[in-house]
């Protein structure tokens, strides 16, 4: 099991929050919230090792294209690099109100 | 057989000076009017009875009959008191497990606990001070039929007694860890022991009665254990009829604080604000 | 008798939605009044066990179980989803807290005149082991909290599948004032497993899902009267049973032990009687 944390710019303001998923084998939760300041926080505890570099990999993708200051907390039980794109994504379009 | 088999009969004659010969069906189940202090009672057991006509609940283990039995014995007890005498109902509390076996799953095994453990619910939401106390293995559906709806638990401090929601050697394997690993896992998590001093910190039991032999119980060991039941009967009186003191006494506040934290949280959110 | 057009079945297959299929979340949303779901404890308090980390186990944010208020048929109501997805519907600590918890408000509110209606929607294999003593309590005190509040309102137990309902959330399904469950359920104290395991697998074969199902499935369960509604995994089919089983009588079978220890007594187990046969023996109509 590890918890990883990653840092990334934000530019814009997240007006409300988001939760999608489920804890399950292969699969993951993801909550978002608004953070203070001009950055975005994600804290991933996962119960797969040795995966920080596609961790990475995702949420450099993801928070390429989202730019809002969020919390972002994941908790993970061995998804795919695919799955966890697909639940941010699910996340964002939860965001809408 | 060792020590332990039949702790609860030992316990039931013991306390009742009655000997458990079997009243009616199933052998199983024994309930047995005695005094307690200056009252009577009603001490109920589950019991070992190698002829047990279902063949899985034949070493003190909580089957379908058993579980109605239960009811039964508790019930009988709520039609026959009135709201101003309702007696003490003791649940003498030695259970190795639940009866496991196809024909108890096709007869509604779940049900037949259940029904126990409404009944022992419903007396004491009736009034009836209900004490369970703990003389050898409470393991989980067994316990929860016979002895978790009690106002006040109450255990002997021995390793005869043993309390958890499944047994070594089928949470060993489901957990695939060696039963050596689960007690070293109890020594570390609370909740995860088998023994009755890391349950105590649970803060669910009233309490730990030390220096009694659970085997054989000498007359003083017996004076001391009614005493402690007697107390406990008095203090049921003076309290609430619902389980509320196990997430409030002094030893929750640190071993249960989840469970405060929720039911507080809860409580705040309840009404929208 | 007019044919069924081929479209007309394909549109009904494609307009039905499963309740299985649902998270905690969503069953829970689907059973109450449309726009009047409220989550407490949700996924932002964080509400997490206290004991899964050092064990190795990813917590989840709202430790397995939704509690919803809301209206079912225009009346107050509280709902409790187990996520059975998450450590297999397993309850430890924090999660038995929130169902109790939960049902004890309902309780308070009932003896100040304002009824509050329960629906528990039970998809669990029982005490979470890696909680053990605490799960368990707390099982134990969701039983109380049942039958505390079953003379006020109905409590309806939902067990929809795949996951099932066993161990001591069996019994707390077994203390519901009316239980719903679809062919897709199990109900039992121990699982399969478990009992292939203690009693050898001439006794029991977990791999043998349609004598499983036979045994201790919904549609079983429904014949021999430990069920009261059987129902398609269905969402409008699950509202609507909902509904009805909380418009009905106060009725809670854990207390009928005259009529279950005489049709016990009937049975003999040296020769025990086949699934089938308890349909009859048990059927819906006897006494």
């Amino acid at each position: 099991m590890e918890k990883l944390t990653f840092v990334y710019p934000a530019r814009t303001v997240l007006a409300s929050r988001a939760h999608v998923g489920v804890v399950a084998s292969g699969d993951l939760e993801v909550l978002l919230e608004p953070a203070d300041g001009r950055e975005s926080r994600v804290t991933v505890t996962t119960s797969v090792d040795g995966f920080g570099v596609a961790w990475k990999s995702v949420l450099d993708r993801f928070f390429a294209r989202f730019t809002a200051a969020t919390e972002v907390e994941i908790n993970d039980f061995g998804a795919t690099p695919g799955l966890v794109m697909l639940r941010l994504e699910q996340a964002v379009e939860a965001l809408q109100p | 057989m060792s020590a332990s088999a039949s702790n609860g009969r030992v316990w039931l004659e013991a306390l009742t000076g009655v000997s458990a010969g079997a009243r009616r069906a199933p052998a199983t189940v024994v309930s047995i009017d005695a005094a307690l202090g200056e009252e009577r009672a009603r001490y109920i057991a589950v019991v070992p009875d190698a002829g047990n006509r279902f063949v899985r609940a034949r070493n003190g283990e909580v089957g379908v009959e058993e579980g109605w039995a239960l009811a039964r014995a508790v019930r009988d007890v709520m039609e026959a008191d009135h709201d101003d005498s309702r007696r003490p109902i003791v649940a003498i509390v030695d259970v190795s497990s639940q009866a496991y076996g196809r024909s108890e799953e096709l007869l509604g095994i779940h049900l037949a606990c259940a029904a126990a453990a409404d009944a022992y619910a419903a007396a004491r939401l009736a009034g009836h001070p209900v004490l369970a106390l703990l003389v050898g293995k409470a393991m989980s559906g067994a316990f929860l039929a016979h002895g978790y709806q009690a106002n006040r638990i109450l255990a002997l401090d021995s390793t005869d007694v043993s309390i958890h929601a499944m047994g070594r050697q089928a949470a060993a394997r489901v957990t695939r860890r060696s039963v050596e690993e689960l007690e070293q896992l109890g020594e570390r998590i609370p909740p995860m022991s088998y023994q009755v001093r890391s349950f105590a910190q649970l803060g669910l039991l009233h309490r730990l009665i030390a220096g009694v032999d659970a085997a054989s119980p000498t007359p003083a060991d017996l004076e001391r254990v009614r005493g402690e039941l007697i107390e406990s009967v008095s203090d049921i009186r003076q309290s609430p009829r619902d389980l509320s003191l196990r997430w409030s006494n002094a030893a929750a506040l640190h071993a249960r604080a989840a469970s405060i934290a929720v039911r507080q949280r809860l409580a705040e959110q309840w009404n929208a604000s | 008798m007019t044919a069924v057009r081929p479209e007309a079945v394909a549109e009904d297959f494609l307009a039905r939605r499963s309740f299985i299929e649902l998270s905690a979340r969503q069953r829970a949303a689907a059973l109450l009044d449309a726009g009047t779901f409220r989550e407490l404890l949700g996924p932002f308090d964080r509400m997490k066990s206290p004991w899964l980390l050092e064990q190795g186990v990813v917590p989840q944010s709202d430790d397995g179980v939704v509690i919803a208020r809301g209206r079912i048929a225009a009346r107050d109501a509280v709902v409790a989803a187990i996520e059975g997805a998450f450590q297999g519907g397993s309850v430890g600590e924090v999660s038995s807290a929130k169902i109790a918890g939960a049902l004890e408000l309902a309780l308070e509110d009932c003896l100040r005149g304002r009824p509050v209606l329960a629906v528990l929607v039970l998809e669990s294999g029982g005490v979470r082991l890696q909680e053990a003593n605490l799960g368990l309590a707390g099982i134990a005190e969701i039983h109380a909290a049942i039958v505390a509040l079953r003379p006020h309102v109905p409590v309806v137990g939902v067990i929809a599948g795949m996951v099932g309902c066993f161990g001591g959330m069996s019994l707390a399904a077994a203390l519901c004032s009316q239980l719903i469950v679809t062919r897709q359920a199990r109900l039992a104290m121990n699982g399969p497993e478990v009992i292939e395991q203690e009693a050898g697998i001439a006794e029991m074969d977990a791999s043998d899902r349609a004598a499983v199902w036979q045994l201790i499935g919904g549609e079983q369960r429904y014949a021999t009267g430990l069920a009261d509604a059987l129902v398609e995994d269905d969402v409008d089919a699950m509202r609507e049973a909902v509904r009805r089983a909380l418009a009905m009588p106060a009725a809670a079978r854990s207390t009928e032990v005259e009529r279950f220890q005489s049709r016990l007594a009937l049975i003999d187990p040296a020769h025990p009687p086949e699934p089938r046969a308890l349909r009859l023996a048990w059927s819906r109509s006897t006494a």
